[in-house]
């Protein structure tokens, strides 16, 4: 019995041990179980904090949409197209229709060996193909007829050793161009001087027009450009390649959105510092008065005369010239744009690029005043236009104003921005928005600590799909540095070819051009009040009734 | 191995295998948790040697979705692995493997400038290489079958399973 006990008992130690044992073992495989509860308190806590400080959509309202661009049709007819002028725009225009020279495709080449990040020849090749043919090129320089033969017969894209297929018709005039039957369209790609005649004559033979900006170079010829335009029912494009860009159809929602405030001031600019940006271009090898035609290059008469007519009858003869129109110049012909002869100068020019963005953006038409001053204060070379300029225009109607201002000699980025009474928009390829201190509608969130002030509180780039919440640090740093690519549908484009495929695509779907005859005239008369706000020194008016520029 | 360890080794051992477990975890869950997240700015960011790599990688959206999966859910089972000291050395191992890319992305070199700058001075060893290290250590010198699910799984899994996982 006594055994019986003792065995009992030992029984039950055994059971005890084995069963501390267990627990032992259960402890030392799961001890660090418990720690999962302390990290999941955490999670919840940042899962909040993330949640809530970010979101400002309820002051903030903003769809999620993307830029849109008109799509090609899948079966749309092949477009036959002319370029007249193959100078360094038309080169560009050719490259964003899918031809380039041969020898820039070399260097593209010889640049990728060299660096295989500079993958420039790759994006060029993976460019849509547009469904055009060249049928026919014109320039009154030999060098660039031939070599605007020779780009528009490179349809598969190569090198000075690649196979080219047949070579458009060179044509000595533009007027001979235009009476080709086997040309739709044509691109026109002449300095300024030439613009607004060879459009007028464009519609008059029928053709489609993709014309580089400013449409006109005098005030007359604009009113008949946009009546050609439309008597003719032509497809018109202005060559603003900016109306592609993704984060101006993102600009103009958040006007329409009124997430500024009232927008009273807006400030442009164009900001160069090289002789290539002050127009002073390379004279090519091979120019001389045999390989170029002089006399087509000096214009059209009636549109000379009146810009003599201008010119003299407001006292302003100093700006013609200084040479004789006749004389045979290097200079003149390769930097045209220094002298008003020929050029609009840096209203034109470039002034044209910021007004454009802004009229998209904010629909603001021909401003009610412009007042303007500048000068040659850098590139003393004998120009006759302005290097350094400011513009202001008014829009009393919509209580704004716009400053434009520009240098040629100082690359010091001044953005487009739009100044509200509750947070300022910088534009560009990126935009970001910037809270006022003093804000009303974003005071509260300001006092939160949720929008900041110091920075901007909200960025875009376009093919960015979040829009509701307080951009982050990251966000920030690549949007400023431009490092994040903009796409359109997962692929990256060049504003240029956009610009073309959609006047393209409106010649085949029978659809109005962004930058149509209407905005045309508007970008054309806002330039010319700048212009003349310079030249005769006093505050140009916009006669809404009449259509006309009154002085003050 | 673990059982010639002292009470002392052992435990700092368990110590540093939970905090690097702990850091990986978190990293991956506020990942995971944060649908907006993606790894293509830091892939755009990257330096040196892999830069075109990474950077090519970044500027294909199809891969990307893959890699940030990746990413996510190896910081999330390396983490859980470590802290819980289940399949711990399999852990080190893809621990070790994620470390090295990061390194490989944003070496700490000279001249080398990031969107998150160092919060410190670094040549070449910054605390991804040293975190990479602790996970060698804790791959030789393995804890969880002492402390951790391990110590289970050793018992019910079959030996051929054990040199590779433990």
């Amino acid at each position: 019995m006594e055994k019986k006990e003792i065995n009992k008992t030992s029984d039950q130690t055994k059971e005890r041990k084995s069963s501390a044992v267990g627990r032992r073992e259960v402890i030392k495989t799961l001890a660090t179980v418990p720690l999962l509860g302390a990290m999941a308190y955490g999670l919840v806590k940042t899962r909040k904090t993330a949640l809530i400080d970010r979101d400002i959509s309820d002051v903030f309202p903003l769809s999620n949409k993307n830029a849109v661009f008109l799509q090609p049709l899948a079966k749309g007819k092949q477009i036959r197209l002319g370029l007249i002028g193959f100078g360094i725009r038309g080169k560009q225009l050719m490259r964003a229709l899918g031809f380039a020279e041969p020898s820039y495709i070399d260097t593209l080449i010889e640049a990728e060996k060299l660096n295989p990040d500079d993958t420039r020849y790759e994006v060029f090749r993976e460019q849509d193909d547009l469904n055009v043919v060249i049928n026919g090129v014109c320039d009154i320089f030999d060098n660039y007829g031939q070599s605007a033969q020779l780009t528009a017969s490179n349809i598969n894209r190569e090198g000075t050793n690649g196979k080219f297929g047949p070579a458009p018709k060179r044509y000595r005039t533009y007027q001979e161009l235009l009476s080709a039957g086997d040309i739709d369209a044509v691109v026109i790609a002449a300095p300024d001087h030439w613009h607004g005649t060879m459009t007028v004559a464009a519609a008059k033979a029928g053709k489609h027009v993709y014309c580089e900006k400013p449409v006109t170079w005098t005030v007359p010829e604009t009113y008949l450009v946009r009546q050609a335009v439309r008597e003719t029912g032509i497809i018109f494009q202005l060559g603003h390649q900016g109306r592609q860009t993704a984060c101006y159809q993102k600009a103009e929602e958040i006007i329409r959105n009124d997430l500024l405030g009232h927008v009273n001031l807006i400030q442009v600019c164009t900001n160069r510092n090289t002789p290539n940006g002050a127009w002073v271009y390379s004279i090519i090898d091979g120019s001389s008065p045999q390989t170029i035609d002089w006399k087509q290059f000096e214009g059209d008469p009636a549109r000379i005369a009146e810009y003599n007519d201008y010119m003299t009858s407001f006292g302003l003869d100093r700006y013609i010239g200084p040479e004789e129109r006749n004389k045979f110049s290097l200079e003149r012909f390769f930097r045209w744009r220094c002298w008003w002869d020929y050029s609009t100068g840096l209203s034109g020019d470039l002034l044209t690029h910021e007004y454009d963005a802004v009229n998209q953006i904010m629909h603001l038409g021909i401003p009610d005043s412009a007042t303007s001053s500048g000068g040659v204060y850098f590139f003393k070379d004998g120009r006759t236009v302005p290097d350094v300029l400011q513009t202001t225009f008014e829009w009393p109607d919509r209580d704004l104003a716009m400053l434009y201002s520009a240098t040629l000699a100082s690359s010091r980025n001044r953005g487009k921005i739009f100044m509200g009474h509750d947070a300022s928009m910088e534009v560009s390829n990126m935009l970001s928005i910037t809270a006022d201190r003093d804000s009303e509608r974003y005071a509260a969130k300001i006092k939160q600590g949720i929008i900041p002030t110091d920075n901007p509180f909200f960025t875009y780039v376009p093919g960015q799909s979040k829009v509701d919440a307080v951009t982050s640090a990251t966000e920030l740093y690549f949007a400023q540095r431009g490092l994040l690519y903009t796409y359109v549908d997962g692929k990256r484009y060049d504003t240029t070819h956009l610009h073309m495929r959609e006047w393209l695509e409106c010649i085949r779907q029978g659809q109005t051009p962004s930058c149509n005859i209407d905005q045309a005239f508007q970008e054309a008369m806002t330039a010319h009040m700048g212009t003349r706000a310079y030249l005769e020194g006093r505050t140009m008016y916009w006669d809404k009734e009449k259509e006309e520029i009154v002085r003050g | 191995m673990e059982n010639k360890l002292s009470k002392a080794q052992l435990s700092w051992l368990v110590i540093l295998r939970i905090f690097i477990g702990w850091h990986f975890l978190y990293e991956g869950m506020v990942k995971v948790l944060n649908p907006n997240w993606t790894s293509t700015a830091y892939l755009m960011d990257s330096q040196g040697m892999f830069r075109s790599m990474f950077n090519n990688m970044a500027a294909n959206a199809g891969l990307m979705k893959y890699v940030d999966f990746l990413n996510e859910w190896g910081l999330v089972l390396v983490g859980l692995g470590l802290i819980l000291g289940c399949f711990a050395r399999l852990s080190c191992i893809g621990g070790i493997l994620l470390l090295l890319l990061y390194t490989f992305s944003h070496p700490a070199l000279i001249g080398a400038e990031y969107m998150m700058p160092f919060e410190g001075s670094y040549f070449l060893i910054d605390k991804n290489i040293i975190e990479l290290a602790a996970l060698g250590v804790l791959f030789v010198f393995p804890t969880a079958r002492v402390i951790g699910i391990d110590r289970f799984l050793d018992r019910v899994l079959p030996a051929s399973f054990h040199k590779f996982i433990f």
